[in-house]
């Protein structure tokens, strides 16, 4: 249960693998011994991970099958996910940055991210919500992206799939009002994870680390909306509203 | 709750208004239908529910069933020879006072507040400011009636004793008291006879506390927790007895002049429901207290006063608890043995150095306690205080503050928690063990839970996915049930 000072006591990672997940489900887990579960599409390689949040003071640590990508078996795998006890935080950190060249090149490469960042991630969404709503408390933390808040020319499959996905998830948590069950989004800029490996970092970048502490200080004050670093909610503010010919030529 | 089809789901919070949780509630009007309630929760269980008084999630039950108590109203029994009254258990104490002072009676023990129903003063064995005097009011309790899993039946201190002493206490989870009997106490005036004094600092206040409650039946100190270093823990006393014809003035004693037992209890405030989030700060907290401080007298003695006034002052402001804002507050009430006093002092010193002062902090010395398993009093010290949340050290302090307690011996109310770490419950209550085997014989599926049973791990063999027995004894499949509000 979340306490009477928003700690919470058990988190579940989907996409277990995700820098920023891992992050977070460190930063909510650890301080109170609680119990993680992390979800991903090869729990072997899930084990490095679950060793160092032992080590870090997570009470238990589990690992479990979650492909984000095969829709059909949402429901089945979120449910078993929930049959060992209650889950305070669900996080929701599968993500592909993808390559937006060749997605221009190839159209089966863009529907491979909007089927994961969009349709994939929709789906696990529902599927978490339902159980949510069951237990009659807990709080989805959904990743989205600066990304999604205005939609770029150099990336913007990344960005209409997480677009997609943040409007899904505001709305979700309007869905679940009365329910005791809450949804975050989060919005970082870019955030210096495997994700991102490679590429210069750009101004407002942030750690995963600096994710986890907004979305804890996020849990605890009851927000809907997170921007990582805060900066970015006026920034884009004024990016959102500049005129078409002027946003093109920015070099974002 | 099926079959009935009279359940309704509800955001439920407890009085510092800290997270909600969703729950089915049924409101029973009869206590045949608490049967059929318990009878009928399923996996997520149920838990009974009185007037939400107490601060944290005791009585709430997420995504399970609530029982809300409050329709099971009325005095069913009352012998006046005796004193003793049998109770429904929704009933609360502002209905029992109003019926029954103007007979010259008066309830054995009353918390802060008279918006409290009876099972819920009993599932929390409260305490008043007479703890010193005449103990918990299990005490005063002469039988119950309790609802399990497995049927309903009668306890008292001579009957089921353990069942009875794991009930008075345990926080609704030995089952749903529909009926307690009380044993109450004759007065002859409605009024209080009261003594108030100032004591300079915390020592000053333990001392005059040590020499002289025994001298009253009632006492209890307000505690000024802004001011800092010498003068840490100055304090206004109060004590008192309830007071003889004699103690009134004559006009008021001659026949005609009004009724000696006379109640007449009144909300005069309603804090607005606008009260913007977060008033109360740590600069208001700062004034709140310097004000009263100021305006308590130097000394006084017996000065009469009415029965709410003395010991239910903060019922004069409906709603009060809305001035904390939307992100609540936590109440901190622990208690230490007599001779680990300090402790007290270092709470205060390390919230203040904290800023993290308090708007309300009361100290008071218990008497002997219960024999209820997880009942709260011991003979010691106890302080309560209530703590905004916001202040981001707050957590990791009353972290600190447990581990303190814990090490003189002492205990935290879970009546009012919402953040213990569940590691230390043990520590805090050492007869756990012996409380949980008695709970899973009455409940051997772990039907009855709570938010506060789950967050503290108080039942642990209450597992969520469990497939429960039905009364007869066969066993029902853990069927997926349909979500939603309304359920056939
Ligand atoms: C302003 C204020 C002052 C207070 N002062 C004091 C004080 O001086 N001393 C003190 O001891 N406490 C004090 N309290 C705490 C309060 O007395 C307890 O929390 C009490 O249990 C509240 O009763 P309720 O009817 O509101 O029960 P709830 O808060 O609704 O429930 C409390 C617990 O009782 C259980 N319960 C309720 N009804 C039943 C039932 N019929 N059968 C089985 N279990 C049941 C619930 O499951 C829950 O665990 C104070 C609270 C407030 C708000
Ligand atoms: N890094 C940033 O700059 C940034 C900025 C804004 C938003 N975000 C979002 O934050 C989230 C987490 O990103 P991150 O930075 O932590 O990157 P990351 O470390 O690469 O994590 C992404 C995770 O998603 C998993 N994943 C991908 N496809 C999946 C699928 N079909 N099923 C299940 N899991 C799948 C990956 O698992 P595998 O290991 O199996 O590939 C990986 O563990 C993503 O949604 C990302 O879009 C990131």
């Amino acid at each position: 249960m979340r306490d009477g000072l928003g700690t919470v006591s058990s988190v579940l990672v989907l996409g277990g693998g995700s820098d920023i997940g891992l992050a977070i489900a460190r930063r909510l887990a650890a301080p109170r011994r609680g119990r993680v579960v992390l979800a991903g599409r090869d729990p072997h390689r899930l084990h490095e991970p679950a060793e160092a949040l032992r080590a870090a003071g997570a009470g238990t640590v589990e690992t479990a099958l979650f492909d984000a990508d095969d829709t059909d078996t949402h429901p089945g795998a979120i449910d078993a996910l929930f049959a060992g006890g209650d889950l305070d935080v669900a996080v929701l950190a599968a993500g592909v940055l993808g390559d937006q060249e060749a997605a221009e090149r190839d159209p089966r490469v863009a529907v491979d991210v909007l089927h994961t960042n969009f349709t994939g991630c929709a789906s696990a969404a529902l599927c978490v919500a339902r159980r949510l709503r069951a237990q009659g408390h807990g709080t989805l933390v959904v990743l989205s992206s600066v990304a999604g808040e205005r939609v770029r020319r150099s990336n913007f499959v990344y960005g209409a799939s997480k677009a997609g996905l943040d409007g899904f998830a505001l709305a979700l948590g309007d869905s679940l009002v009365g329910s005791g069950a809450r949804v975050v989004v989060v919005r970082p800029g870019f955030v210096t994870t495997k994700m991102t490996a490679g590429r210069a970092a750009v101004p407002f970048s942030s750690t995963a680390e600096e994710v986890a502490a907004a979305v804890d200080a996020a849990i605890r004050r009851g927000r809907e909306v997170v921007w990582v670093p805060a900066v970015l909610r006026p920034v884009m503010v004024v990016l959102r509203h500049l005129p078409r010919a002027l946003f093109r030529r920015l070099p974002l | 709750m099926p079959a009935d089809g009279g359940a309704d789901r509800r955001l439920l919070a407890g009085w510092g208004r800290t997270p909600a949780t969703a729950a089915d509630v049924v409101t029973p009007r009869r206590a045949a239908e608490v049967g059929t309630a318990v009878a009928g929760a399923d996996r997520r269980g149920l838990v009974a529910r009185g007037l939400g008084r107490s601060y944290g999630d005791a009585a709430q039950n997420a995504g399970g069933t609530v029982v809300d108590m409050t329709g099971l109203v009325g005095l069913r029994a009352f012998d006046g020879d005796s004193g003793l009254a049998t109770v429904a258990a929704g009933t609360s104490i502002d209905a029992l006072l109003r019926a029954l002072v103007p007979l010259g009676w008066f309830v054995p023990v009353t918390p802060g507040t008279r918006f409290v129903t009876v099972g819920g003063a009993v599932a929390a064995d409260v305490h008043g400011k007479n703890h010193h005097h005449d103990g918990s009011i299990a005490r005063h309790v002469t039988q119950l009636r309790l609802d399990t899993p497995l049927g309903a039946r009668t306890v008292a201190p001579d009957r089921d004793a353990d069942v009875f002493w794991a009930t008075a206490g345990g926080m609704g989870l030995t089952g749903v008291v529909t009926e307690v009997t009380l044993r109450l106490l004759a007065i002859r005036t409605s009024l209080v006879r009261v003594d108030t004094e100032r004591a300079d600092d915390l020592d000053d206040l333990m001392a005059r506390m040590v020499a002289g409650d025994a001298r009253y039946r009632y006492s209890v100190a307000w505690i000024d927790c802004v001011t800092r270093g010498r003068s840490l823990g100055r304090a206004v006393l109060t004590r008192g007895d309830h007071a003889e014809p004699d103690d009134l003035p004559a006009k008021r004693r001659r026949p005609g002049r009004g009724d000696l037992l006379g109640y007449d209890p009144h909300v005069r405030l309603a804090a607005p429901g606008w009260m913007p989030s977060g008033l109360v700060r740590p600069l208001t907290a700062r004034l709140l207290n310097e004000a009263w401080f100021r305006k308590s007298p130097r000394s006084r003695h017996g000065e009469l006063h009415s029965i709410p006034s003395f010991f239910h002052p903060l019922d004069g402001v409906r709603d009060w608890n809305r001035m904390y804002g939307v992100r609540g507050f936590v109440q901190y009430q622990f208690v230490v043995p007599p001779a680990a006093g300090e402790v007290v002092r270092t709470a205060l010193e390390r919230l203040t150095a904290a800023r993290c002062p308090s708007v309300l902090a009361v100290v008071k010395r218990f008497g002997d306690a219960t024999p209820g398993h997880l009942s709260f009093p011991r003979p010691g010290w106890t302080l309560a205080l209530d703590l905004p949340v916001g202040p981001p050290a707050l957590p990791g302090l009353l972290d600190e503050l447990d581990e303190l307690v814990v090490a003189a011996g002492g205990r935290v109310y879970l009546a009012k928690d919402s953040r213990l770490r569940p590691e230390l419950v043990a520590a805090m209550y050492p007869r756990l063990d012996e409380w949980r085997e008695i709970c899973a014989r009455l409940d051997p599926d772990g039907v009855v839970q709570s938010d506060l049973s789950r967050r503290l791990g108080l039942r642990p063999d209450a597992r969520p996915e469990r497939p429960r027995r039905r009364r007869d004894g066969s066993a029902r499949g853990a069927s997926v049930r349909p979500v939603g509000p309304a359920r056939a």
